[in-house]
């Protein structure tokens, strides 16, 4: 009697996170479904979980390179691949001298980086020194410039410096090692769990990032994945809003692509995210401990 | 002469310790540069263009050639005297109070009952799932959701339509958005606080439960009596966290906001929050005075409720203080 009380207690938890895992899987695996929907279909019978006909097609059109979704492709590597190392670089470095004793002013070093937690003058003035102080408009270094340093993240990597023994820098101090040698040749390799951490969250911002492009990036030939495919769902979204237009425009949809290519762009654009994603939950998980609860 | 002078060696005077002192913090002052340089130019210049609010900006004077406004408030008052400021006040905070609860409320649940998942394969298999969403960007969510809700073709008009049912207009009626919103935030975000949670409660020392299955307590007992009052400094903590960022957007995480109804104007109602505002005065009207208002008012509350918050952590929990 016990025993059956017992199952049946483990079999409704299980049920219940089986049927939550599948709410937030499901939607996704929609979009893969259309993705390889053949486009006739779509129109007859909408959005299916499973496609009725399967075709690539929608990825050959992405492939054949006519959607410019390649070049958004090398876009956002780049900018993810330059503005992530250049994040730890920057980061690593500020921290750990943040925490050397040799520093005299660290503490008010220390509070120069947090004040801006405090008050920060928003998007506007940032956006008038980068477009006509800086004169970074419609250039790829906007895209990294504006991740370029997080107050948090220096706070983190900061927290993490403190735990590696100071004997260890002295004795090669002793040995006559210079600190930026000491810095590069001891430190940072003992802070990879670390550096991997913060390295994730930041390849994900940067690779996630639209808003910046949309305020920034004007040639079509610099736009990122994401911003290409916030540009194509706004073609859609107009149609949606106008039943009318919509049918002459598709009438006229040489321009837009269709419906499986934007829906295949938007796999693409979270392909590496599933590929990289054992790794992304392991070191998300020791995240938290390194970061404790200061996300 | 070398000899006594070895083994009495002179103090240094005070100019050479500090030619000393500032050689051994060169290095360190190198390493530091690039940082402090970005941090200088994208938060600290930025912080003196908060001035913008009070002009009449044109590009070509730039912040300090362009006149002032005349009243000096023109900026503040064209903005507090629309429906608009209250609009985006109270969206911003009915969606952030609204999320803070049912997140927390969700991920301790989700969080508990993971933690009677014994087998390692199972858990991190549910684990993975819910977290999925938090590394998924606003765009890509805003495919997913018109994949759900689209008008003619999205799975849930066709499940409304083949069960006799009319089809939704979900992209033009204001009030749904209400529910939608919260829900894929909820979606997005729930993942993350639950491990966070799970992760909090893997931190527990065994031995109150033993103690407690010795003493007969039942599951519900150890949940009531040993996890949750252990759980609450981090409840506590993260909530007040978010107390800073209850007049941003998402709790600072704005983005589906604009993106999920497609930034259409039939629905900022009940989809515009103050930095929705902003960012589509900046980027679609331009109005670099107007824009910056919104961005100071939301500024100066946000430095209000930052310092309230880590005024009360520091008294609770110094450890977890921000400054």
């Amino acid at each position: 009697m016990i025993l059956r009380k017992l199952n049946l207690s483990k079999i409704t938890l299980h049920l219940m996170f089986i049927t939550m895992s599948l709410a937030f899987i499901l939607p996704l695996i929609l979009v893969v479904s259309i993705s390889f929907t053949n486009e006739k279909w779509l129109m007859l019978d909408g959005y299916r979980f499973w496609p009725k006909e399967f075709s690539t097609a929608a990825y050959q059109y992405v492939f054949s390179g006519a959607g410019s979704i390649l070049n958004a492709y090398g876009v956002t590597i780049f900018v993810t691949v330059v503005g992530t190392l250049l994040h730890l670089l920057i980061t690593a470095m500020l921290s750990y001298s943040l925490t050397r004793p040799e520093v005299k002013h660290r503490r008010a070093l220390t509070f120069f980086v947090y004040l801006p937690v405090l008050f920060n003058g928003g998007l506007v003035p940032q956006y008038i020194l980068l477009t006509q102080v800086l004169h970074l408009k419609d250039t790829i270094w906007v895209l990294i410039i504006v991740y370029l340093v997080s107050t948090v993240n220096v706070l983190i990597m900061k927290n993490f410096f403190r735990t590696i023994p100071d004997s260890l820098i002295e004795s090669a101090r002793m040995d006559g090692s210079g600190e930026i040698r000491t810095f590069f040749q001891i430190v940072l390799p003992l802070s990879k769990p670390a550096l991997a951490t913060i390295g994730l969250f930041v390849t994900i911002a940067y690779w996630n990032d639209w808003m910046t492009a949309s305020l920034y990036i004007e040639s079509p030939n610099l736009r990122p994945l994401q911003y290409l495919l916030q540009s194509l769902m706004n073609n859609i979204g107009y149609l949606q809003s106008n039943a009318q237009a919509s049918q002459s425009m598709e009438a006229a949809i040489g321009m837009l692509p269709s419906e499986g290519a934007r829906m295949a762009t938007c796999v693409l654009a979270i392909g590496p995210i599933i590929l990289l994603y054992p790794l992304l939950q392991k070191y998300f998980e020791k995240g938290l401990t390194i970061g404790a609860v200061k996300e | 002469m070398k000899v006594i002078t070895n083994t009495k060696p002179s103090l240094p005077n005070k100019s050479n310790r500090t030619i000393r002192s500032m050689r051994r913090q060169l290095p360190f002052y190198l390493m530091m540069a690039p940082g402090l340089i970005f941090i200088t130019i994208l938060f600290y210049i930025p912080m003196g263009g908060v001035l913008i609010a009070f002009k009449d900006y044109n590009a070509r004077d730039g912040i300090f050639g362009s006149p002032w406004m005349d009243p000096l408030f023109k900026n503040f008052e064209f903005f507090f005297k629309s429906d608009v400021a209250r609009t985006v006040t109270f969206n911003t905070l009915f969606y952030n109070l609204l999320e803070a609860v049912a997140v927390t409320i969700c991920a301790l649940t989700i969080a508990i009952l993971l933690n009677e998942v014994k087998n390692k394969f199972l858990s991190a298999t549910y684990k993975g799932s819910i977290l999925l969403p938090t590394f998924l960007s606003w765009i890509v969510i805003q495919y997913i959701l018109f994949s759900l809700l689209s008008v003619d073709r999205g799975i849930v008009n066709s499940a409304i339509t083949g069960n006799g049912g009319e089809a939704i207009n979900w992209y033009s009626e204001p009030s749904y958005w209400r529910i939608i919103l919260p829900i894929a935030y909820l979606w997005k975000n729930v993942g993350y606080f639950s491990v966070l949670y799970v992760a909090a409660i893997a931190g527990i020392n065994p031995d109150y439960y033993e103690a407690a299955e010795l003493d007969g307590a039942s599951k519900w007992q150890k949940i009531r009596h040993i996890t949750l009052p252990l759980l609450k400094p981090t409840i506590i903590v993260l909530s007040l966290l978010w107390v800073g960022k209850l007049f941003n957007g998402g709790l600072g995480d704005w983005n589906g906001f604009y993106t999920l109804p497609n930034d259409a104007g039939a629905l900022y109602q009940t989809t515009d929050v103050i930095d929705t505002l902003v960012f589509r005065s900046l980027k679609k009207i331009n109005d670099y005075g107007m824009a910056s208002a919104i961005g100071l008012y939301q500024a100066v509350v946000g430095l209000f409720l930052v310092l309230i918050s880590n005024y009360i952590i520091k008294k609770k929990d110094p450890d977890n203080a921000l400054f």
